[in-house]
């Protein structure tokens, strides 16, 4: 298993080198000048002297190198110092925003906090909801209550979350007025009612995200209870007198939630991509709104730091989900 | 399912397909007359009533969509601005938005490019996950490299690229096809070469079994050449998976289509698909709040059909299913 989890993490190299290349040349071979929301009054020798600054005039792989330098050694310091406040950062060149000209990555950790509070609290409503309903739904399976939830978790896997979240301000702030429609980022929680008004903001994007993932997982639940309900094993419990309880919660739930975890963590880095159009819908200022506007303002250094985060996240939780299967089920060995 | 005439019989269920007019004992089933497969595939599709239903839906859709504007003739770009922001009326029955225009004109034209969209965009994954998963699958030289690739492909953070691919070479597609023939090639190819990877490792996966197979050591043994190998034996056998992904990549392809026009970054506003409108609504929630229903739920209702559709498909095609 040990060597197996190494080999798989020497292989992500290669693919996050390839990513990263592929990141950097999409963007560094399109037509968008980080010159170009600067005002028009600069003259086009000064317009130079800001390109040259900003090294965009290099040689390709040149600036590919030294991207991937600051990318990959620099700025993880950077973070580590920011998280753990040892002394580990190198001086010298970071990765630079061109419209805000401060780090990334500073740009990234004010960011961060919001897109996991909202994106980490859907998804644990989204299992918490998913697990109970697949296991009823596969116990009961063709009772009314299977059918109500499969069309149920149909119809959530089917409508796309930019018109959910839609729907939920139209019905929950507009028309009821309960919940306000914008997320407020900088309220902070001291007391109770305080604590309640954050309640009510986070509601309907934790809601919208968390059940689109909710009605993902319940499905994979339904299915593979539905396969080990059938085994030889479950009849030798039941026929040795353990109850149904048991049969079903010990026996039968253990051995469903191999694959259920699995894509649990395969489907993080989706849910993340997911929080890109939540975080739109309810003008939550997290990761997903800094690439729109990054995106919008032709801000090539932030572009390409989030998109490859979201590609380290993917490749992490492939392999993370891949030596889970491993270490949950022992029939599977790698090696 | 339409393409039946001039399939060649399937190796694959060949046996209960054929009549059984050689065994003697079968004598009764000698008169039955031969049947096509995909009437048994019919049969079984028929059974599951949600995908029965998500079918009628899909095409009551198309029918909106494209014949639609035949019978509404109203034109969806007419700008009648003292009817503006009106509710549901006879004159307008889905109401109008901000400068007049009819919704029920631009629900039409809308839904007429995001299902072209959704096809073309599907049509181009499949041609491009088979061709990938057949290469890979048969040829073993270039399986390797090819499933590297596939995996590489899967490990790309496809929104956030889209999103820089389609902000980064909008203009200049719109400068070599106009406004809307360059971002509709833009959207179609970006999306299509962004979805093919599943549809490429089932393909091979089956690929890999069949080739197995006696039959193809048969037709192998008769000198039948790789071209043909694929197309007349190969590719046959491996529809039903590639029908399957056919459905499901029109929902992911209208999904991402409309994703993309709801963050500002798709098709121009005078130029509406049911994404673009449903971002345009969400400017008017306080004063026109059915303004957002239509669209959202257009889109929601194609997509839970189409996944009907898949589901049905998916068993129905399966042969340890059907016939039971």
């Amino acid at each position: 298993m040990l060597t197996y989890t190494i080999r798989r993490l020497i292989l992500a190299i290669p693919t996050l080198l390839f990513i990263s290349f592929i990141i950097f040349l999409i963007v560094k071979l399109s037509p968008s000048d980080p010159t170009a929301g600067l005002p028009l009054t600069i003259p086009p020798e000064v317009r130079e002297q800001i390109r040259q600054s900003l090294g965009v005039n290099d040689p390709i792989l040149i600036q590919y190198f030294k991207w991937l330098k600051l990318m990959l050694w620099d700025e993880p310091l950077h973070l580590l110092e920011g998280w753990t406040g040892l002394n580990v950062a190198p001086d010298g060149a970071r990765i630079i925003s061109y419209q805000t000209r401060s780090p990334v990555m500073e740009l990234i950790m004010q960011r961060m906090p919001q897109t996991l509070w909202v994106v980490g609290t859907s998804y644990i409503v989204g299992i918490l909801i998913a697990l109970p309903l697949g296991i009823i739904s596969a116990y009961k399976q063709y009772s009314i209550f299977d059918q109500v939830g499969t069309f149920v978790s149909m119809v959530g896997f089917s409508v796309p979350t930019f018109f959910t979240g839609v729907l939920f301000i139209v019905i929950f702030a507009v028309n009821l007025g309960w919940f306000p429609s914008v997320y407020n980022t900088t309220h902070v929680v001291t007391d109770w009612p305080s604590f309640v008004v954050q309640v009510k903001q986070i509601i309907m994007p934790v809601m919208v995200l968390g059940l689109y993932n909710a009605s993902q997982i319940s499905r994979y639940m339904r299915a593979s209870m539905l396969d080990n309900l059938n085994q030889d094993y479950v009849r030798t419990a039941r026929a040795k007198g353990l109850n149904e309880k048991v049969v079903v919660l010990v026996h039968v739930l253990r051995n469903s939630m191999i694959p259920v975890v699995t894509v649990i963590a395969l489907n993080i880095p989706a849910v993340f991509g997911g929080a890109i159009i939540t975080e739109q819908v309810f003008k939550v200022n997290g990761i997903g709104q800094l690439l729109i506007i990054a995106i919008q303002g032709g801000d090539v250094p932030v572009v390409q730091t989030v998109s490859f985060i979201f590609a380290v996240l993917i490749v992490l939780f492939n392999l993370l989900a891949d030596v889970l299967y491993g270490v949950l089920d022992p029939r599977i060995r790698y090696d | 399912m339409t393409d039946n005439a001039d399939r060649p019989n399937q190796p694959l269920h060949g046996a209960g397909a054929t009549p059984a007019g050689a065994a003697p004992v079968m004598e009764f089933e000698s008169y039955r007359a031969p049947r096509n497969q995909w009437w048994d595939v019919w049969d079984q599709f028929k059974t599951h009533k949600g995908a029965l239903f998500g079918l009628g839906f899909f095409i009551f859709t198309l029918l909106f969509v494209f014949v639609g504007p035949l019978i509404w003739t109203l034109d969806s770009q007419f700008i009648d601005i003292r009817a503006r922001n009106a509710g549901p009326s006879w004159a307008h029955p889905m109401g109008t938005d901000q400068l007049g225009r009819d919704t029920l004109a631009r629900m039409m034209a809308g839904g007429q490019t995001s299902i072209a969209v959704g096809l073309t965009a599907m049509l181009l994954a499949l041609f491009l996950g088979t061709l990938i998963g057949v290469m890979a699958g048969y040829f073993r030289r270039i399986d390797g490299l090819l499933m590297r690739m596939t995996d590489l492909f899967l490990a790309l953070p496809l929104l956030p690229l889209l999103l820089v691919i389609i902000m980064l070479y909008r203009d200049n597609l719109r400068a070599a096809f106009g406004p809307e023939g360059g971002i509709f090639v833009l959207i179609v190819v970006v999306i299509g070469a962004t979805s093919w990877m599943q549809t490429a490792r089932v393909v091979r996966g089956d690929v890999l079994a069949i080739k197995e197979r006696e039959f193809v050591l048969a037709a192998r043994s008769i000198g039948t050449p790789s071209h043909r190998m694929i197309t007349r034996h190969l590719l046959p056998n491996v529809m039903s998976p590639i029908m399957v992904s056919a459905t499901l990549g029109i929902a992911n392809a209208i999904i991402t289509e409309s994703a993309l026009s709801f963050l500002g970054l798709g098709f121009p506003s005078d130029f509406p698909t049911w994404g673009r409108l449903l971002f345009d609504a969400t400017d008017w929630l306080t004063q026109n709040p059915e303004r957002v229903i239509w669209p959202g739920l257009a889109i929601s209702l194609t997509v839970l059909s189409v996944n009907y559709i898949g589901d049905g498909l998916r068993d129905a095609l399966d042969p340890r299913i059907r016939g039971r």
